[in-house]
């Protein structure tokens, strides 16, 4: 058990150093650099040349590369080249609300997926069943950016009951604990609200498969015919063998997860490290850059890891 | 049960038969011009069903430089289709290549082959993405690259257990033991047999290759304007959800159908393969 933790940690270790060495090779090899970006069109050869020197951007690029791993790893991540912020203090903030933005809407979408979805597995091939099999489908099929502009559309500028920006109201700091929870609640809302329904459609659509492959094995049959009662069977012989599968799922699925959350983050300005990345990216700050898809690919290797030690709680034959 | 996965596929495939000839039509069914501008000020922001100052009907309204959005919406649909199209096939083709290497040739090869996909698969896409779109000039000929290098990741893995699978059954003994070279072994037996879940996921990645070359769009980051572009007149339409609402709730609309109609045909032809579950 031990044994396979370390082996699988390893694993995760070379996929950030991969993803690292990724995003260093893109960056160095794509036109245009930060200095240019920074300096604008006036600037002079030589006004260039010294700020990419202060930077040290002109040292030889494996010198460039073995630098920043060796201050990453003593937690030195740099500074700004946009805004001069310490690159760590950052990352600091943001990662703490992109995993209460994903975990959350994770959390949800499992409880309601799988609810819709065994409902479906319980009426199998009725009306009713295609009817909410459509139904999953779309809301599996709806992009993250345009459903977070309708209910913006919607709960904003129709109903007038959620904020759609920020993840904070601007008089937040002045607020009791109590009320600023609520504030905070009602930011969080339309953003959870964006990534929670998608994530319902794809996991129903697994969680019917699931319970409808179990179904067919023959200890349900064994069960129906010693006279147990049919919620009894849901609940205790399908849901329990289905859930294996589903959260061998939820680790395959998570990158694709923190992927929808970039464009979420972007269109709610949530302030995470997908808003982190984007403006970055735009801005061409490498430092924030390298940074920003180290934490992602941390967040996501961290989340493999977990769904990992989840199956095998899930499933106790999987802990060998 | 079987009769209404058939209505399922039927309208998925209709859908797209429809959007497929509206985009092929859309000089004939549209004004013809999805870039033009007449007098922006008295042509901005109809509202869908209106007829503006020069006579001109506008089905779903215009948009604040007074487009036509259905005129948009039919040559964005050509965009939509073709690099959702083209990025679905090359991803096969390289998972395709991918998977079927590793599975025939075993031992270091196909180790270095599947750790590769591994890593590509536990990458966020999306971060990749942005990366390679913000970092060259945009353009669709790069999104479809771009897709097609982060998408041939989950076809490569079908691919290579359907082989590995295939290599044990009877027949590829039979047609070693009369004289086939591994060439011929894998044009004429393995992958005419592999190509099932290749269909399928396709079918699938047809419309997630959609939905994210929207989404580049919308971050400005794909097709640019003004063009037509499904993702970038979503993003347009951002700024004036509260007067013009139908900017941008057309091309997402036709992106959900188109999506659903994708996911439609992927499942029902994933039903029709033999051995597939019931359901």
């Amino acid at each position: 058990m031990l044994r396979a933790l370390v082996r699988r940690a390893l694993g995760g270790l070379t996929i950030v150093v991969g993803v690292v060495t990724l995003t260093f090779a893109l960056l160095r090899l794509s036109p245009g650099d930060p200095v240019e970006r920074l300096l604008g069109p006036t600037a002079t050869p030589a006004q260039l040349a010294a700020q990419r020197h202060a930077f040290g951007l002109d040292r030889p690029l494996a010198a460039q590369y073995g630098g920043w791993i060796i201050r990453a790893g003593r937690g030195d991540w740099g500074t700004s080249i946009a805004t001069g912020e310490p690159v760590r203090r950052m990352i600091a903030r943001a990662w703490p609300a992109t995993v209460e933005l994903v975990g959350l809407s994770i959390l949800l979408s499992y409880l309601g997926g799988i609810a819709l979805g065994a409902l479906q597995a319980s009426v199998g091939g009725s009306r009713l069943d295609t009817a909410l099999s459509v139904g999953s489908v779309t809301l599996y099929a709806l992009p993250g950016y345009w459903l977070g502009l309708m209910l913006v559309m919607l709960f904003t500028y129709r109903l007038r009951l959620l904020p759609a920006f920020g993840a904070a109201g601007l008089d937040a700091d002045f607020l009791a604990s109590g009320a600023r929870f609520v504030d905070r609640l009602r930011h969080l809302a339309l953003p959870l609200l964006t990534l929670t329904l998608i994530g319902i459609g794809g996991t129903a659509r697994y969680a019917r498969g699931a319970m409808l492959d179990v179904a067919a094995q023959p200890f349900v049959a064994v069960a129906r015919a010693k006279g147990i009662a049919g919620r009894r069977v849901t609940l205790h012989h399908l849901l329990r063998n289905a859930l294996v599968p589903l959260v061998t799922l939820l680790g395959l699925s998570l990158p694709a997860l923190f992927s929808g959350a970039v464009f979420v983050e972007a269109i709610f300005a949530w302030p995470g490290v997908g808003r982190v990345l984007v403006e970055a990216v735009q801005a061409r700050d490498y430092p924030v850059v390298m940074a920003a898809t180290t934490a992602s690919a941390v967040l996501v290797v961290l989340g493999n890891l977990l769904a990992e030690l989840l199956v095998t709680v899930v499933d106790p034959r999987l802990r060998q | 049960m079987r009769a209404q996965g058939n209505l399922r596929a039927r309208a998925g495939v209709l859908i797209l038969v429809l959007v497929t000839v509206a985009a092929v039509l859309a000089p004939v069914i549209t004004t013809g011009d999805a870039t033009g501008q007449h007098d922006v000020v008295a042509t901005r922001f109809l509202a869908p069903g209106a007829i503006d100052r020069f006579g001109v009907f506008h089905l779903l309204g215009t948009d604040r430089f007074g487009r036509d959005v259905w005129t948009r919406l039919a040559y964005g649909a050509r965009i939509s289709l073709s690099v959702g199209l083209s990025a679905a096939l090359l991803s096969a083709a390289i998972g395709l290549g991918v998977g079927t290497v590793a599975g025939v040739w075993r031992g270091r090869v196909a180790a270095a082959l599947l750790g590769a996909t591994d890593f590509a698969l536990a990458l966020p896409r999306v971060v990749v993405l942005l990366l390679l779109a913000a970092l060259w000039r945009p353009s669709a000929l790069l999104v479809v690259a771009v897709l097609a290098l982060t998408g041939w990741m989950p076809v490569a893995r079908l691919v290579y257990g359907e082989v590995r699978g295939l290599m044990t059954r009877p027949f590829v003994a039979g047609a070693l033991a009369l004289g086939a070279g591994r060439r011929r072994l894998l044009w004429r037996h393995i992958l005419p047999n592999a190509l099932t879940p290749v269909l399928v996921s396709t079918a699938l990645g047809v419309g997630n290759a959609i939905t994210l070359e929207a989404g580049l769009s919308f971050l400005g980051l794909g097709v640019q304007p003004p063009a037509a572009s499904w993702g970038s007149m979503i993003a347009s339409g951002r700024d004036t959800l509260v007067n013009a609402p139908w900017v941008a709730a057309a091309p997402g609309a036709a992106l959900v159908l188109v999506v659903v109609a994708c996911t439609l045909v992927g499942d029902a032809l994933r039903d029709a393969a033999p051995g597939a579950r019931a359901g």
